[in-house]
């Protein structure tokens, strides 16, 4: 029984126990942000409400941002030209606000599965898809990407056969990288809004394939 | 900038854009970027230079050698061209 604690005291009314209140002293770059953000404020350099404004817009960002990218491109080839040639503008003309995302789409075949990482911190197209998830910077994740994608993938619970080619994408400087996943069988008659919900974050960092219908 | 090159097996100390693991190995240029500020000035709030970038692409058995978990996946990575020197095929 899952509720059938013996030490009731420290249960909920809920009959789980009670989180620790998160009561740790700031970190150094903890305090340093905030010293730096409240002298921008007093000198005038931005506002409260700018710095509010651009969490929100962050904030805003989503996986779904990118599976509309990935259902164009599935249904429209003169966008999957452009993006391929050039996803910051090709992603940009779609009306995303990217801002100065550096952005490169690298597709998968039957042949070649693209799987990004970024071993030396973790650079993500956050501005096209929002924040990247918790295990993308983890330290497994970016060591073992690169030295043994097809395991990491075995867990993500995709396992490709031998003759597909694994190409890893270290995110080193200055681009950001997109996988466009392959396109589910079956899907020929799908709107590429049916299809958007096919795109999961994980298909376009590529240790996930996209859903079947 | 060749076709092959090899990354300069430097190890400066600072903020450098090139990962230890791929120094000293050699791959081939898959596309050039054009110039970018060089990192390793930026990251001291130095005036930087416009430095060329190159995507590289290696095998993972040029990497790996004999530990690689199947030799002809690749890698690609962005290296700029001053950790670069030109090379022969693998």
């Amino acid at each position: 029984m899952p509720h059938d604690h013996h030490d009731n005291d420290h249960l909920s009314p809920s009959g789980h126990p009670y989180r620790a209140d998160d009561d740790t002293d700031l970190s150094y770059w903890q305090t340093m942000e905030i010293a730096v953000r409240e002298l921008l404020v007093e000198k005038g350099i931005t506002t409260s409400a700018e710095i509010a404004g651009q969490i929100e817009t962050m904030d805003a960002r989503t996986p779904s941002n990118g599976a509309q990218v990935v259902a164009r491109a599935w249904t429209d080839p003169d966008f999957h030209a452009a993006l391929i040639q050039d996803a910051s503008a090709a992603t940009r003309d779609m009306g995303f606000d990217i801002g100065p995302l550096k952005l490169i789409a690298v597709e998968n075949t039957d042949d070649i599965h693209n799987m990004i990482v970024c071993t030396l911190c973790s650079c993500y197209p956050r501005n096209l898809l929002g924040l990247p998830p918790d295990w993308y910077k983890s330290r497994a994740y970016r060591s073992r990407t690169v030295r043994e994608p097809r395991s990491v993938l075995a867990e993500f619970g995709v396992t490709l056969p031998e003759s597909t080619k694994v190409r890893v994408h270290d995110s080193t400087a200055d681009m950001r990288y997109i996988v466009i996943p392959k396109r589910p069988q079956e899907t020929d008659n799908m709107t590429q809004a049916e299809l958007a919900a096919l795109v999961t974050r994980d298909s376009m960092v590529g240790t996930g394939l996209a859903k079947t219908p | 900038m060749t076709h092959f090159v090899r990354v300069k097996p430097m190890m400066p100390p600072g903020h450098v854009r090139t990962p230890i693991y791929l120094r000293g190995k050699v791959g081939e240029i898959e596309r050039s970027l054009g110039e970018f500020p060089n990192p390793e000035d930026l990251a001291y709030g130095q005036p930087a230079t416009a430095k060329p970038l190159h995507r590289v692409r290696f095998t993972m058995a040029e990497i790996w050698g004999a530990d690689a978990e199947n030799p002809n996946d690749t890698l690609d990575a962005e290296i700029y061209e001053h950790w670069l020197e030109p090379a022969d095929a693998t």
